[in-house]
């Protein structure tokens, strides 16, 4: 039995404490209206009105959804009036109250995207585990305690995040445009997908998601302990159904769930592999970190059983992974890219004019630094390596669901600053916590699973 | 000095990993080992030094990647300029989502066509050429150990019955 080590709950306990009075401070310190927006781009354009001149065109070439929206139904209306002639001082209000929309959500946008990035992580690592118990992979059941540990994350990450949901339904924040009345009174592009994207149908939804995977995790967990104790491998089979279940209901919700949570912040641009794209970001970060629990419970003694061919096949399967992510990313970026078309394009468009260096800094961490530095039989075995290279591809993968969400919630008035440390800082902790937590409250060795020997004495 | 070797047949591949290790524990030199199908871990128990063609695959892919970014830059953008996706920079960089696929083709058509060829080269097998295994059943069901013989013959043939062996025959190699 695995016991909580003072010392790590206590960092967790700081985490969570630095955590919560960063994400305070940034909802704090975010402008109320429009006025204190005007001192915050006079201060930061050192108070020359050429300079905000200049900020506004340029928000203005490179608008991303949220704005370019609200631009286009600005022209539309603005056409077809008598009146022609809009003051500038009509379009400098409007600036700043776009810009104000931008500063509001980005406390928001920060503490969305932490909470969805460990969610997902442990929602990684159910799939992870329901593909070992379909497989009946002989190599990965001693690692089954590890995996349940984490996932026991995803109910406490779903009720947050579920919360997070309901607070943007009811307009405390600007994140998703197509929950705004006004916006798609005027949005022809939004108002045709209303039938989808509507506040109840679409918390329903993640009802229904976030339920169906917390049963599982659930009742899997429960099977795979009370397995410990039986005679016959009767609960094994049961797992077996209710793994294979699982991942029909899986593949299915997560699509729809990418649509829903990620992509409807861009609402007029849709992507046709874009469930695929966000699965392949959040399984690896899964696989990851499993491999950094296993290390961490090895390196205090635990998991005794647990060989380095264990460890070597979880880090070529971070290797595998990223260079799967890779493929995503490249393939929705490249036909996007050769067919031009501007609806599909603005959104690369923004991502690389706004936030080039997170955008390609996220490829080098997901992509070329796990390959140069995993495509070694021998660094795949050596833990420090594994634990660098693991750490680096959360931190890409992070970045990436940050370059997934930000462009269309605050757009050019990004940040990585306290707010968004913060955030991930609690997120941190709280995983933590509950994820040792539930690992020391069962054996970490399933000891009772058909394929448990052979697990033990696997070797590459 | 005879160039005497000992043939040790056997019928099992978990008789022969055995029979492997003792051997290699009684410092017996093994000089080959001719198996129907490949046998996992039985390199490590030869004590056979670690496979270097990982190293040659990853040169051979850079060659491919280098050979595809030549030769579509002069094709592509060199000797005959092409509009590609109507965006006529005519620079290679700009271009370069474009050419990904065939970098990414011709990366991996150079690492495995070379590291099949250089390995059948290491292991000096070329078309026509006849046979070495010792023995027709090690194409069929048999392995066959072979262990140089040095002024021990006798002791050596009774260490390999009683490994397991189902033969055991002592041949003058020339």
């Amino acid at each position: 039995m695995y016991t909580f080590s003072s010392k790590l709950k206590t960092i967790s306990f700081v985490l969570m404490a630095i955590g919560l009075l960063g994400i305070g401070y940034g909802f704090y310190t975010a402008p109320k209206d429009i006025k204190e927006v005007e001192e915050i781009l006079a201060a930061d354009s050192h108070g020359t009105h050429a300079v905000q001149k200049e900020h506004g065109s340029s928000s203005e070439s490179n608008s991303h959804e949220a704005h370019g929206s609200t631009e286009e139904n600005h022209a539309e209306t603005n056409s077809s009036s008598p009146k022609h002639e809009v003051s500038s001082d009509d379009e400098h209000t409007e600036h700043l109250n776009h810009v104000l929309h931008q500063l509001q959500n980005k406390p928001w946008s920060a503490l969305y995207v932490a909470c969805i990035f460990f969610m997902l992580v442990s929602l990684g690592v159910l799939v992870f585990y329901a593909i070992q118990q379909v497989a009946q992979a002989g190599w990965s059941p001693v690692l089954f305690r590890v995996m349940q540990g984490i996932t026991s994350y995803l109910p406490v990450g779903a009720a947050i995040f579920f919360v997070l949901l309901i607070l943007c339904g009811l307009h405390f924040n600007h994140m998703f445009i197509w929950l705004d009345p006004e916006v798609v009174a005027t949005d022809k592009l939004i108002a045709n997908k209303t039938s989808f994207l509507n506040f109840p149908f679409w918390i329903v939804r993640a009802a229904i998601f976030l339920t169906g995977w917390c049963l599982y995790q659930f009742y899997s967990r429960k099977n795979c302990l009370a397995q410990d104790e039986a005679s016959d491998d009767l609960l094994y089979k049961k797992n077996f159904k209710l793994s294979a279940m699982f991942l029909v209901f899986f593949i299915v919700s997560e699509s729809i769930m990418s649509w829903d949570w990620i992509m409807s912040i861009d609402p007029h641009w849709f992507s046709t592999l874009f469930g695929w794209y966000v699965f392949a970001s959040f399984f690896v970060s899964g696989v990851t970190t499993i491999a950094l629990v296993t290390l961490y419970l090895k390196s205090r003694g635990y998991l005794e059983f647990v060989n380095n061919g264990h460890i070597h096949d979880l880090a070529k399967f971070m290797f595998g992974l990223s260079v799967f992510w890779t493929y995503l990313w490249f393939s929705q970026f490249m036909l996007i890219w050769y067919a031009n078309i501007p609806e599909e394009v603005t959104y690369f468009i923004t991502r690389i004019q706004l936030y080039n260096l997170p955008f390609f800094g996220a490829v080098v961490m997901n992509f070329l630094f796990p390959l140069l530095i995993l495509i070694n039989t021998d660094f795949k075995r050596i833990s420090w390596v594994i634990v660098m290279a693991g750490v680096i591809i959360l931190m890409g993968h992070y970045l990436d669901f940050f370059n997934m969400i930000m462009p269309g919630t605050v757009g050019d008035s990004w940040f990585i600053g306290v707010s968004e440390i913060a955030s991930i800082l609690f997120f941190l902790g709280l995983f933590i916590y509950v994820v040792f937590t539930a690992l020391s409250k069962s054996p970490l060795l399933a000891k009772r699973n058909p394929f448990i020997e052979e697990s033990k004495h696997f070797h590459y | 000095m005879s160039n005497k070797v000992i043939y040790a047949i056997y019928n099992d591949d978990d008789i022969l990993m055995d029979a492997v290790k003792k051997t290699r524990a009684a410092h017996h030199h093994i000089e080959e080992v001719f198996c129907p199908f490949p046998v996992h871990g039985l390199d490590k128990a030869m004590g056979i030094a670690p496979t270097r063609l990982a190293i040659c695959a990853f040169l051979y892919g850079c060659v491919g990647i280098s050979v595809a970014t030549a030769m579509m830059n002069y094709i592509m953008i060199q000797d005959w300029p092409q509009d590609i996706g109507g965006k006529p920079s005519f620079s290679y960089i700009e271009n370069m989502p474009a050419f990904v696929p065939i970098m990414f083709e011709l990366t991996v058509f150079f690492a495995a066509h070379l590291m099949v060829i250089t390995f059948y080269m290491r292991s000096k097998l070329w078309p026509f050429k006849e046979a070495e295994n010792p023995d027709v059943r090690t194409t069929d069901d048999h392995f066959l150990m072979e262990v140089a013989v040095h002024d021990n013959e006798e002791e050596l043939v009774s260490f390999f019955q009683n490994t397991g062996a189902v033969e055991v025959k002592v041949i003058d190699k020339h």
